[in-house]
């Protein structure tokens, strides 16, 4: 064997009391040297590290206020005529320019704001409580009426959404109402599906059960002991429903099935400017669509980094 | 010590001889970077495996065991991964000098490894016989119909009835006992002369087992092939290892043959182990489990690792770490209750 | 297999049966006649021309005719040109929206295959981040923007293409180019993140430990199990680069399906609305169908499981 040789201090230099006992030292053994951390508390300290995701949460906190006080800011109407004042570039009386009626493009820009946020969030939160009520229902009772309810799911998932949204808006007329109608019908799907997996997971669990021995009642479990436990992916979906209901909202308006003129929204703004790439009005296109894209980037990266934070999977 | 490579043992039925060490580790250190620092996961381990002999390396889960197992193969992920220091000889090369392409004429040609699940080690897209063919093909100039040939014999020597039918099968049509065959005869396709086998029966039922490590037994004597088994499993390592190093906390703290570090162990951790484990020849002895959990590797105390759960530890242990003192020719034990000046 | 070929056949036709469904009782449930739009279209011809579609009919009629013209495949006269039928605007119509189709997935696919790959294996390097940044711009990025983005720059600004219709392969290049970016980048994150996982599995190690060479690796074992991902979400893709051939079309003014659709929707032009719903959820559909063969086809584990489905 080889034997290692090692420049520890000598036999002679080690002192002779260094050899009694001390025992177990059992306290030591147990000492947990990281410091533990709840779930949402661990989540916000690793969504803090990434700097992409809280740029995105910063920027959509700053869209938010805009949206709120930046019409204030201007003395503009949003819609408004002033024909002589047509396609002014930008200046310090119009930040943003004027489009081809002389409105005001920087207080239209806020004005599209609220509506793609409006549109963005409201989608989100009615595909949620769809979604959770559905998905959970099915994962938790399970068996018949789960392959029954699943069934339908996967025949509803089988449509073109946007084609049924386009269908939606032909019948029932445009409008903001019936663009988030629109838009929920088929956009429940995702979430409920999502809810269904993660209550197939959860049910099985032993404080799942143990309620049950309590007897609590299905809706009590259901929202006491399963919603808690599955946020993490619901909440990483809910993010990611957004910026698709923002597009949904901007394509419609462009394809002109959307919010209708003189409503400013930002997919409004970029068709009628559509002609500005020959005429050079640049600013009429260039701000309703960095908007668009700066808005659905920050959900985009906001949702990565959530998905991220809250994956229990990657926790250390 | 110097044999060249072409010279390679042939199989040799009898070839009972452990004087050549086939594989020596001469005081490996691997590291790992993670987030939260730098985790020493092998700190230090030294030990060799002669030709037809079977070393296991035993020890809990996190201990470094498989990260010595992976870093022999060179398949340690890098970043963040790094072999710090120390040598692998294999064949009196050092294979932690070798560049990529020398090491991948190694791997699975004269060294195999056998992985822990193996419901995960197959690709489940592959037909079996791709998969057992593909090595040999990488490794030597062979037909494809010789190939073919070749895994067949080894389907049959690991057991598999019907091999030219199972040729065709994905891996989801095996039970996880014939899977485990499969494993072992890719890593037997090359006719390495060593085997490494990670926990290559933790997955299985337990009659399943048995049945596997018979298989070992019967390679080996077929083949000559040196088996280092890595294992957490002690009723695995009293049936078919020949030498023992237990591991803990990325350091070998006793190695031995198996008579004496099953009868006649000195490390408090190996005494531990054994006697957390249900022995036959210890009868109406009740299990102790060891209290405690192990040592945390982003910051390794400067003593010996084991001082925290240890029942004799004293205060020299918590300062110094404990050099090998050897007791016989093969026994070797790191604790410091074995100098003359500790108080028993 | 043949099983499970036969249960998604049955779905698609249900699927589709119950868009052209749903299609009609929406197209009806509007209150009022097509052609009360039009001023000066007196009762008696008003009344001529419900009788020339069948609007007359009590409604069950009207759907046994509907579901009639679906089987054949005649979709009957458009309302607003009543010189040509349904049938002419489609098989106009459809071969370019087709080619658009085709090229923008195919470009999609390889492009963002390749992309999320290279990513994959300089994992956390430069390249990585670079293509990660440009994938999430663009499916940031909406494909309209991108369109009138691309003419600014690549037509007008440079001129070095052509902006609008689709005569040539180089008329081809930008439609293609905004509504692939999408998707592609789509692609490419699924494929990276789908490699990623697979790479830390066991028989990518076992793989190695047998001494195969990288590139072998990654085409033999990682690339096959990587790609079912990514072939699971093709059938949405393909479903939104159908729709977003509407906005393409109509930016680039490409004379393909999505444009009559388009213009129908905005005409009121109820036959031809219907047709083309029912057209193009027929071809998604199918689509879909495409896709689920394909991954039974790449996944052998599925055809056991044939009977129940997943």
């Amino acid at each position: 064997m080889n034997k290692q040789q090692t420049n520890l201090p000598s036999k002679q230099d080690i002192p002779e009391d260094w050899f009694k006992p001390i025992g177990k030292n059992r306290e030591k053994a147990e000492d947990v040297v990281r410091p533990s951390l709840s779930y949402w508390q661990d989540a916000w300290r690793r969504l803090l590290k990434n700097k992409l995701a809280m740029g995105g949460l910063v920027f959509l906190v700053l869209l938010a206020l805009m949206a709120i006080f930046g019409p204030l800011l201007t003395p503009h109407s949003p819609t408004a005529q002033n024909l002589p004042n047509q396609n002014q570039a930008p200046s310090m009386n119009h930040y943003f320019g004027t489009d081809n009626l002389g409105r005001d493009v920087f207080t239209r820009t806020w004005y599209g704001a609220r509506i793609s946020l409006f549109v963005g969030l409201a989608a989100a939160l009615i595909d949620f409580f769809i979604g959770i009520i559905y998905g959970g229902v099915a994962g938790y009772k399970g068996g018949r009426t789960d392959s029954v309810m699943m069934r339908i799911v996967e025949i509803l998932y089988g449509l073109p959404y946007l084609l049924v949204v386009i269908l939606l808006l032909v019948v029932m007329g445009p409008s903001l109402t019936t663009i988030i109608v629109a838009l929920t019908v088929t956009g429940w799907i995702g979430m409920a599906r999502i809810v269904r997996g993660q209550v197939m997971q959860i049910k099985n669990y032993e404080f799942v059960a143990a309620s049950q021995s309590f007897g609590a009642k299905t809706s009590r479990i259901i929202k006491k002991n399963l919603l808690p436990n599955t946020m993490g992916p619901i909440i990483v979906q809910m993010t990611l429903t957004v910026p698709t209901a923002i597009f949904a909202e901007a394509f419609l308006s462009f394809l002109g099935l959307g919010i209708q003129a003189p409503h400013a929204s930002w997919g409004v703004m970029a068709n009628d400017a559509l002609s500005t790439i020959i005429s050079g009005h640049w600013w009429r296109l260039f701000f309703p669509a960095l908007f668009i894209s700066l808005t659905m980037f920050a959900f985009n990266v906001l949702g990565d980094g959530l998905q991220d934070a809250l994956d229990p999977k990657l926790r250390k | 010590m110097k044999i060249a490579n072409d010279e390679k043992i042939k199989q040799n039925p009898k070839a009972k001889t452990y004087e050549q060490p086939v594989l020596q580790v001469d005081n490996l250190e691997v590291t790992f970077k993670t987030y939260g620092g730098t985790v020493q996961a092998v700190r230090g381990v030294s030990f060799n495996i002669m030709k037809g002999e079977t070393l296991a390396i035993v020890g809990e889960s996190g201990c470094g065991k498989s990260v010595t197992s992976s870093a022999i193969m060179g398949l340690i992920p890098s970043p963040p991964g790094k072999i710090t220091n120390g040598q692998v000889m294999f064949n009196g090369r050092d294979l932690t000098g070798l560049a990529k392409n020398e090491l991948r004429k190694i791997r699975g040609a004269d060294i195999s490894m056998i992985f822990q699940d193996p419901m995960t080690a197959l690709n489940p897209t592959l037909k079996i016989g791709d998969q057992l063919i593909e090595g040999i093909m990488q490794h030597t100039s062979i037909s494809t119909a010789d190939a073919k040939k070749k895994a067949i014999e080894m389907m049959k020597l690991v057991g598999i009835p019907n091999p030219t039918e199972r040729m065709k099968q994905y891996p989801h049509q095996f039970s996880g006992g014939m899977r485990q065959r499969i494993v072992i005869a890719i890593a037997l396709m090359c006719e390495p002369e060593l085997l490494i086998a990670d926990e290559p029966t933790t997955a299985l039922d337990v009659t399943i087992q048995a049945q596997i490590l018979e298989l070992f037994e019967e390679i080996q004597q077929k083949t000559g092939v040196a088996i280092i088994l890595i294992t957490h499993d002690l009723g695995v390592v009293a049936k078919i290892a020949n030498r023992i190093a237990v591991m803990y906390a990325g350091k070998i703290v006793e190695t031995g043959t198996k008579r004496e570090i099953f009868y006649e162990p000195k490390h408090p951790y190996t005494q531990g182990l054994l006697n957390s484990v249900p022995r036959l020849d210890l009868k109406g002895k009740p299990l102790e489990p060891i209290e405690g959990t192990p040592p945390d590797l982003f910051a390794p105390p400067v003593g010996c690792p084991f001082t925290a759960r240890c029942p004799h530890a004293m205060t020299v242990c918590e300062k110094i770490m404990p050099q090998q003192t050897a007791l016989s020719q093969s026994h070797g034990v790191n604790c410091w209750l074995l100098d003359e000046r500790a108080q028993r | 297999m043949a099983k499970y070929i036969v249960k998604r056949f049955f779905i698609m036709i249900i699927t589709v049966l119950l868009i052209a469904t749903l299609t009609f009782f929406l197209m009806h449930s509007i209150p009022g006649s097509p052609f009360n739009q039009e001023r000066g279209t007196s009762e008696a011809v008003q009344a001529n021309l419900e009788a020339f579609y069948g609007l007359d009919q009590p409604l069950y009629v009207q759907y046994a005719m509907y579901i009639k013209s679906i089987i054949t495949f005649d979709f009957g006269p458009s309302i607003k040109n009543p010189n040509q039928t349904v049938n002419d605007l489609l098989s106009r119509g459809f071969p370019i929206s087709f080619e658009l189709g085709i090229i923008t997935i195919l470009t999609a696919l390889v492009s963002g295959v390749t992309l999320g790959i290279i990513a994959a294996l300089r994992h956390n390097g430069f390249i990585d981040y670079l293509a990660m940044t440009f994938a999430v711009l663009g499916i940031s990025i909406p494909n309209f923007v991108l369109a009138t983005l691309v003419i600014q720059q690549f037509a007008v600004n440079w001129g070095i293409l052509p902006a609008a219709t689709w005569s040539s392969p180089a008329h081809m290049v930008l439609p293609t180019l905004a509504l692939a970016t999408g998707p592609m980048a789509i692609i490419a994150r699924l494929t990276r993140s789908s490699m990623l996982e697979v790479l830390t599995q066991d028989y990518i190690k076992m793989a190695k430990a047998k001494g195969l060479t990288p590139f072998r690796i990654i085409i033999k074992h990682a690339l096959k199990n990587a790609m079912m991902p990514v072939v699971t979400i093709l059938g949405t893709l393909i479903a939104g680069i159908l729709t977003g051939t509407f906005v393409i079309e109509k930016i680039f003014a490409i004379p393909g399906m999505g444009k009559y659709f388009v213009d129908s929707i905005n005409n009121r032009d109820y036959p031809v609305i219907m047709g083309t719903t029912v057209f193009y959820s027929s071809i998604l559909v199918f689509m879909l169908f495409l896709v689920d063969i394909a991954y039974s086809l790449l996944d052998p584990r599925i055809k056991l499981n044939a009977k129940g489905g997943e």
